[in-house]
């Protein structure tokens, strides 16, 4: 076991050179780079629930490995803004027709060339519905695309040459090019048709990394990516490459972290929550994460519709003390919801009319829950579903008891053993009370924290609201060619949802992450995921 | 000898077709579907999800899942897990990690157990025995998880004496420190076996009548004292290894071990069936062909013990 310590030791030691020698050349010319730029960053994911192809990759085990083998059209900067990547450019008229143009001399790591046709066989394959794909519903608005049928090639996606193709959508959709940098809709080589099983297991990507050899992927291990030195695109490698090392729980992870066995980490397990920054000082980050929570009440439940519901739903709200919650449950690691949406997304706004509806005033709570008993006197309890395999007990019973109090009704919990068994109940709506809902962004827009969850019939609608302004207000929104103007109808529709309150907003998950002394330059993206390609290391092992 | 191993052998049919069917029962009985739990909190379109099934035979009747299942066992096919890894695979890469650590743990436990319990039996009541009677109480009553994170900080992050956890390929010497933990959970159960087994042998006649020929204290405590008092330990070394390999889950978690506990979790939670059923069926041919084993052993330690007919 000495071994290990004088390992350590001179580990430590070839650190501290190294960093003194990054001092002595940093002195004589500022401009250069510190870091080595062999160095292999090593930082924490987790095994990928599926074969790695980008159509069927929904979880962030595998996104986070896709995102650095694979460039798409766009990428996302930091702040969620999309910069184009593979594309030359993405022009459109009228929102509805799009074409594409993509950059020349792009290539495979395997030396095919990026074309147009890489794409449209790729979105194509994605959307099939034999292939079952799990993220097929993100081609869902591309002309042709069923549910029903199985559509082999999308008639709303045409090449018109080598680099050029056209993609029509069934309707006008302006926030279309934001979405374009997300997993579903990166490119697949001619190589990966083959055996798209066997790519799964190895794939060849174009994007800043490429798995270090054939087999690099080893299963609950690690995967081990290198630079893709053919690279051309805006997301240049700032070192040698990747170790991604799947841990089985955040603990293990973060104990490593101070093990000194990693260099980056973008989770904090519970233990450590309100220690870890003061542990990590300035190489700690907490900062909001678009992941929006709420809990949802389906409309069907009793005394929950019409304007009988509209006030015990903002009875509810008020009765809720987000702050207390954010502060002593989490430790401060979420932040009050002051809309549907999230900080981190262009467009969000703390000042929708109507957001008051969030903010905690007892009285308010009783004096609406009163009215409410005027048009239909309360019965029975209320309760809040939630899986129980998921840390959710604290909060619930928390802002269950803060309901309790506040209104003078029964309320509690309702836990489900597993996620699955929640999530079926959810899906099949056999839950007869309300539930927790949470919203991950699949790509930085403020409609994708609207269409998808409020709109008429809408994919993850859980609680079946129906509004036909918000549908109409949803609609013109995606009409719109001008972002600004966009987001100018999605605030409207939330002025709505804040009146009818199909969902109660609750809080802001936030991304915390922590990295060694070794690497610097860590910044996280709009989806909490590290820029890992910034990242620099000064010392080599 | 041949026709009892044969005998033996023809059991472990009945028992495996038993526990798998149990096992791959309990996984179907599951409440909730899991192809609803692989899309997150977001929700599926329903012809989505029957695609999904249907590539998994879920959507087909119990029985009909597990006549496949079975099928494709005695054709060395273990199926796929969610993530397309062939089963067969997840478990050739996973049991010789749980494997080594299980028998490292064993080991561990074995030389210190039945050496501190020896020691202890020969000297009741001396201090040397009293104190082993507490700290094996101190063990028995700590629960393995607390064990293994002061071990993880303290000795791994802390001193820095082992990796904090098990780097990938498991070697050797990163399983060291979680061998330990896992020891812990037995340690002291063998040593308190071994005592009272070595009290009670120390007062037997023939121990006196070896005495009383004249043989010395050395001869007569590893001779005539240890290997009579070793049956009743090796017959629990035995149902521990078994309970090692399971047992590992909490260690292997912690320790992110990529072995069998630490993936059998994983697979039970997102109710992977072939996953759980076929770690499972291996682990039930461990632990009966090692208590088969033991009973062949037991012939050695007790000449007396035949296994004619």
């Amino acid at each position: 076991m000495k071994i290990k310590r004088i390992g350590l030791a001179a580990i430590a030691l070839a650190a501290a050179g190294a960093l003194t020698l990054a001092g002595c050349s940093t002195s004589n010319e500022p401009a250069a780079p510190e870091g080595d730029a062999t160095a292999i960053i090593t930082t924490n994911g987790s095994e990928p629930q599926n074969p790695l192809i980008p159509t069927n990759t929904n979880e962030t085990g595998g996104g986070k490995i896709l995102d650095s083998i694979f460039a798409g059209l766009v990428y996302y900067e930091a702040d969620g803004k999309p910069v184009n990547d593979m594309a030359e450019s993405i022009e459109t008229e009228d929102s509805q027709t799009y074409t594409i143009k993509v950059k020349e001399g792009q290539k495979f790591t395997n030396g095919e060339d990026v074309t147009a046709e890489s794409f449209v066989k790729a979105w194509n394959y994605g959307a099939a519905l034999d292939n079952a794909q799990l993220s097929s519903y993100f081609f869902e608005s591309i002309d042709g695309f069923s549910y029903d049928e199985n559509v082999a090639e999308l008639p709303g996606l045409e090449v018109v040459d080598d680099l050029t193709f056209t993609v029509k959508l069934k309707q006008p959709e302006s926030d279309f090019p934001l979405r374009l940098g997300y997993s579903a809709f990166f490119p697949l080589p001619e190589a990966a048709w083959e055996d798209l099983e066997a790519y799964g297991e190895n794939p060849i990507g174009n994007g800043p990394y490429m798995l270090a050899e054939e087999g690099a992927w080893k299963h609950n291990e690690k995967i081990d990516l290198v630079k893709n030195e053919d690279y051309q695109g805006p997301r240049q490698a700032q070192n040698g490459g990747l170790s991604i090392i799947f841990y089985a729980t955040q603990d293990a992870a973060y104990a490593d972290l101070q093990g000194g066995n990693l260099d980056v980490i973008d989770q904090i397990p519970d233990s450590a929550l309100s220690t870890y920054q003061d542990e990590f000082g300035d190489r700690a980050v907490s900062q909001a994460a678009a992941i929006f929570q709420s809990f949802t009440i389906p409309d069907r439940l009793p005394h929950f519709a019409g304007e009988e519901g509209q006030l015990r739903r903002a009875a509810l709200s008020h009765a809720i003390n987000r702050e207390e919650v954010t502060d002593v449950i989490f430790s401060g690691t979420r932040t009050p919801a002051h809309d549907f949406t999230s900080p981190v997304i262009d467009g969000y706004s703390e000042d929708i009319p109507g957001s008051d509806v969030l903010e905690y005033d007892a009285d308010k709570a009783k004096e609406l829950w009163a009215e409410a008993d005027k048009i239909s006197p309360w019965s029975g309890s209320f309760q809040i579903g939630y899986n129980a395999d998921g840390g959710h007990q604290a909060w619930v019973d928390a802002v269950t008891n803060q309901i309790k109090n506040e209104l003078g009704i029964d309320a509690s919990g309702a836990p489900y053993p597993t996620f699955a068994e929640f999530r079926t109940a959810v899906t099949d709506r056999s839950i007869q009370t309300a539930f927790r809902t949470g919203w991950q962004a699949d790509y930085p827009a403020l409609f994708n924290f609207l269409g998808p969850l409020y709109g008429t019939g809408a994919g993850s609608n859980d609680g079946d609201y129906s509004n036909p302004e918000v549908d109409a207000l949803l609609k013109e929104g995606s009409a719109e060619t001008d972002l600004d103007a966009a987001n100018e109808k999605f605030q409207q529709v939330q002025e709505i949802l804040f009146k009818d309150l199909p969902a109660i907003p609750l809080w802001y998950a936030t991304v915390n992450g922590a990295w060694g002394e070794q690497v610097e330059n860590v910044q996280f993206g709009w989806n909490s995921v590290p820029l890992y390609y910034e990242v620099t290391k000064t010392a080599a092992e | 000898m041949a026709g009892y191993i044969l005998r033996r052998l023809l059991q472990a049919i009945p028992v495996l077709l038993g526990t798998t069917f149990l096992i791959y029962f309990m996984v179907f009985a599951m409440p909730g579907d899991p192809i609803v739990a692989l899309f997150g909190e977001k929700t599926p379109p329903p012809q989505v999800l029957e695609a999904v099934r249907e590539r998994y035979n879920l959507d087909k009747p119990f029985i009909v899942q597990y006549l496949l299942f079975l099928g494709g066992i005695f054709r060395g096919d273990f199926g796929v897990s969610f993530s397309g890894q062939p089963v067969s695979e997840i478990l050739a890469d996973t049991f010789p990690v749980t494997l080594r650590l299980a028998i490292l743990a064993v080991l561990i436990e074995m030389v210190f157990g039945i050496a501190i319990g020896l020691v202890s039996g020969l000297r009741k009541g001396g201090i040397f025995d009293a104190s082993f009677l507490v700290v094996s109480l101190i063990l028995i009553s700590l629960p393995v998880f607390v064990v293994a994170f002061v071990a993880q900080y303290v000795f791994g992050i802390q001193l820095g004496w082992f990796r904090t956890t098990v780097g990938p390929g498991a070697p050797i010497q990163d399983l060291i420190l979680p061998a330990i933990v896992l020891a812990t959970i037995s340690f002291a159960q063998i040593v308190r076996l071994t005592r009272a087994s070595v009290i009670d042998t120390d007062t037997q006649d023939f121990v006196r009548t070896a005495a009383s020929k004249g043989l010395s204290r050395s001869r007569i405590v590893p001779v005539h004292i240890l290997r009579n008092s070793l049956i009743p330990v090796v017959t629990y070394l035995a149902v521990d290894f078994g309970v090692l390999m399971v047992g590992a889950t909490v260690t292997e978690g912690i320790f992110n071990v990529p072995g069998v506990g630490r993936t059998l979790y994983q697979a039970i939670i997102r109710s992977e069936g072939p996953t759980v059923v076929s770690f499972v069926t291996v682990m039930v041919l461990i632990y009966l062909v090692i208590n088969l084993l033991v009973d062949l052993l037991y012939a050695v330690l007790d000449p007396r013990i035949r296994y004619a007919k």
